[in-house]
């Protein structure tokens, strides 16, 4: 709306100074526009379509991708990463539904755990995950020592199982990221006007069915949207199973972001492209879908 | 009919603490398991106490001190992480702001084609640019170079940060706007006199934003900065992890120092956080 009435003005011909009209002349507009983002441009263009350009270009023999699917450790990732997008990202969203629903709560001590609870996604990864991993450690391992205390017997050597190292690795994931999806649901939930939850009350609808009828209609779009926004950046999370697991025990608890890594340092770079572009055809649809829901 | 109220609020009460309790006990647990560490003298933090029997500053005095070779270099790597993060917000502040202003205020011509190229970067995961961006920053000569990582961690952080004050700066008024080039004003003295000050509280949450997130990376970290004097404090208790005789507890007392500024930071400006990073979320 007032974008088409100031290019229109703008379409115009040019208003005298004093006439009384207000903007400026189209190509003016234009010249000051392209000042103004020119620095993201070039960070963008330096940085983002160089980076990427030579990333296809270093990953464009086909004889990689043999190589790749060759490689017995490629198939576990991509089962790993695929475990990871449906299994942790899911039970993560709905843990934070629930807890938006908690947090929502006027209580005062309810608002004083609100706040110590975004410390895991306020402060950096590399010191909490690295004492999540102490934590778990087979031998001198406080839990492992809890175990031996109380039972008698050793506790399981946690990460050195595959299946139990990227369980727990989802759990890292999630004890990170948790805070961060809670607080953008719980947004969500305050924004919904507080007349319908009252209207319903003196209907009598019970908390269920003030979830299901007045809740969930206002925030599902919202649910959505951020689900596919964390499985996108979740894609990306490396730290989770690089700093807990490293990608073992013997590589089989590597995800897509720890591999291409893992390549570089072997200084595979092409086959650390080539399996970033193996990634694509996940990513791709979930980008397109998201950038339809946000750029409008 | 009051018993029965006040039963019902009892038990909703204890429903309330039945989560709480958990929710408060997952959440600190590692992060108080860092802090037994750092105050636990060294084979003590093992033992599974609750509080150790004798609690000790020492290991902060080490590593303040630099008194152990994996953290000779302590005060410098603090001072580069500094540097880097507050590199980092001025830059992507000076570039996000100036284009949300073209794309939301000037209503340039292929400002929707900006947004869009930045939202796309959004999206790609950062694991997956990390290698390209390793990559070309050799290419660039940087690798070594600060320069490598705040430009890294700007192309991270801008688009999100042009996103969500291009959201914030469609909701002012177009009227400022005119008024001020009624009397005159070229954009540029729209932007700095008028834009920017408007703007503020947008401004702090996205610069609290870059902050944080320069000062927590550490994959970008270890991947373009290797040398000892260049490198971040995260790259430092990283290499901890490569030696098997490593001391857990000063590494735990430095990451535990580590954790305090952004820690203080998010909480000194959590209004703005929590309304200028959401808002935008919740719009989608």
């Amino acid at each position: 709306m007032t974008a088409t009435t100031t290019i229109d003005e703008a379409a115009r011909p040019k208003p005298r100074p004093g006439a009384g009209r207000a903007g400026l002349a189209l190509s003016q507009r234009q010249v000051w526009g392209l000042l103004f983002t020119a620095p993201y441009i070039a960070v963008f263009l330096g940085f983002v379509v160089f980076p990427v350009g030579y990333a296809f270009w270093l990953a464009r023999s086909p004889h990689l991708y043999v190589e790749l699917a060759d490689d017995p450790i490629f198939l576990r990732t991509v089962v790993n990463t695929l475990v990871f997008l449906i299994v942790a990202i899911n039970i993560k969203m709905m843990m934070a539904l629930f807890l938006s629903g908690f947090f929502a709560q006027k209580r005062w001590w309810v608002k004083v755990l609100a706040v110590l609870f975004v410390l895991p996604w306020a402060v950096p990864s590399i010191p909490t995950i690295l004492s999540i991993r102490f934590m778990l450690n087979p031998e001198w391992g406080v839990i492992n020592t809890l175990i031996f205390k109380l039972t008698g017997e050793d506790g399981p050597n946690w990460l050195n199982d595959p299946t139990l190292a990227l369980s727990l690795s989802m759990a890292v994931h999630i004890w990170k990221s948790l805070p961060f999806w809670t607080l953008i649901l719980l947004a969500g939930r305050l924004a919904i006007p507080h007349e319908l939850y009252e209207a319903a009350s003196v209907d009598g609808a019970g908390a269920w069915h003030r979830f299901r009828f007045i809740t969930w209609p206002s925030i599902s779009t919202l649910y959505v949207t951020c689900t596919l926004l964390s499985m996108i950046f979740t894609v990306g999370d490396f730290n989770s199973v690089y700093l807990l697991t490293g990608g073992g025990p013997a590589d089989l608890t590597h995800v897509l972001a720890t591999l291409g890594i893992r390549y570089l340092r072997l200084d595979q770079v092409g086959l650390a492209m080539a399996s970033i572009v193996c990634a694509l055809p996940l990513i791709l649809p979930l980008v397109f879908f998201m950038m339809k829901r946000l750029s409008k | 009919m009051r018993m029965r109220g006040l039963m019902r609020g009892v038990s909703t009460e204890a429903a309330l603490l039945l989560v709480g309790i958990p929710v408060l006990l997952w959440t600190l647990i590692p992060i108080y398991h860092m802090f037994l560490f750092a105050i636990s003298p060294k084979d003590a933090a093992f033992s599974g106490q609750l509080w150790p029997t004798n609690p000790t500053l020492r290991n902060f005095e080490i590593v303040f001190g630099q008194k152990h070779h994996f953290l000779y270099k302590f005060w410098l790597q603090m001072f580069n992480s500094l540097v880097i993060s507050a590199g980092t917000a001025v830059l992507t502040l000076l570039i996000a702001s100036a284009a949300a202003f073209a794309i939301s205020r000037l209503r340039m011509k292929g400002g929707r084609l900006v947004m869009n190229l930045a939202l796309f970067t959004y999206f790609i995961p950062a694991a997956f640019l990390a290698v390209p961006m390793y990559k070309t920053m050799g290419m660039y000569g940087l690798l070594n170079n600060d320069w490598a990582l705040v430009l890294a961690m700007v192309t991270v952080a801008s688009p999100y940060a042009i996103w969500i004050l291009r959201q914030a700066s469609d909701k002012l008024p177009v009227e400022l706007d005119e008024a001020a080039l009624i009397d005159g004003a070229s954009p540029f003295q729209l932007f700095r006199l008028i834009y920017i000050p408007l703007m503020v509280p947008s401004l702090i949450a996205v610069g609290t934003y870059a902050l944080l997130l320069a000062w927590n990376e550490y994959l970008y970290a270890f991947l373009l900065l290797s040398r000892e004097t260049a490198i971040t404090l995260p790259v430092a208790l990283g290499n901890f992890l490569s030696a098997d005789d490593s001391p857990w507890e000063l590494l735990m007392t430095a990451g535990f120092i580590y954790a305090l500024p952004p820690a203080a930071i998010y909480y000194a400006f959590r209004k703005y956080m929590s309304s200028g990073l959401t808002a935008g979320a919740v719009k989608g």
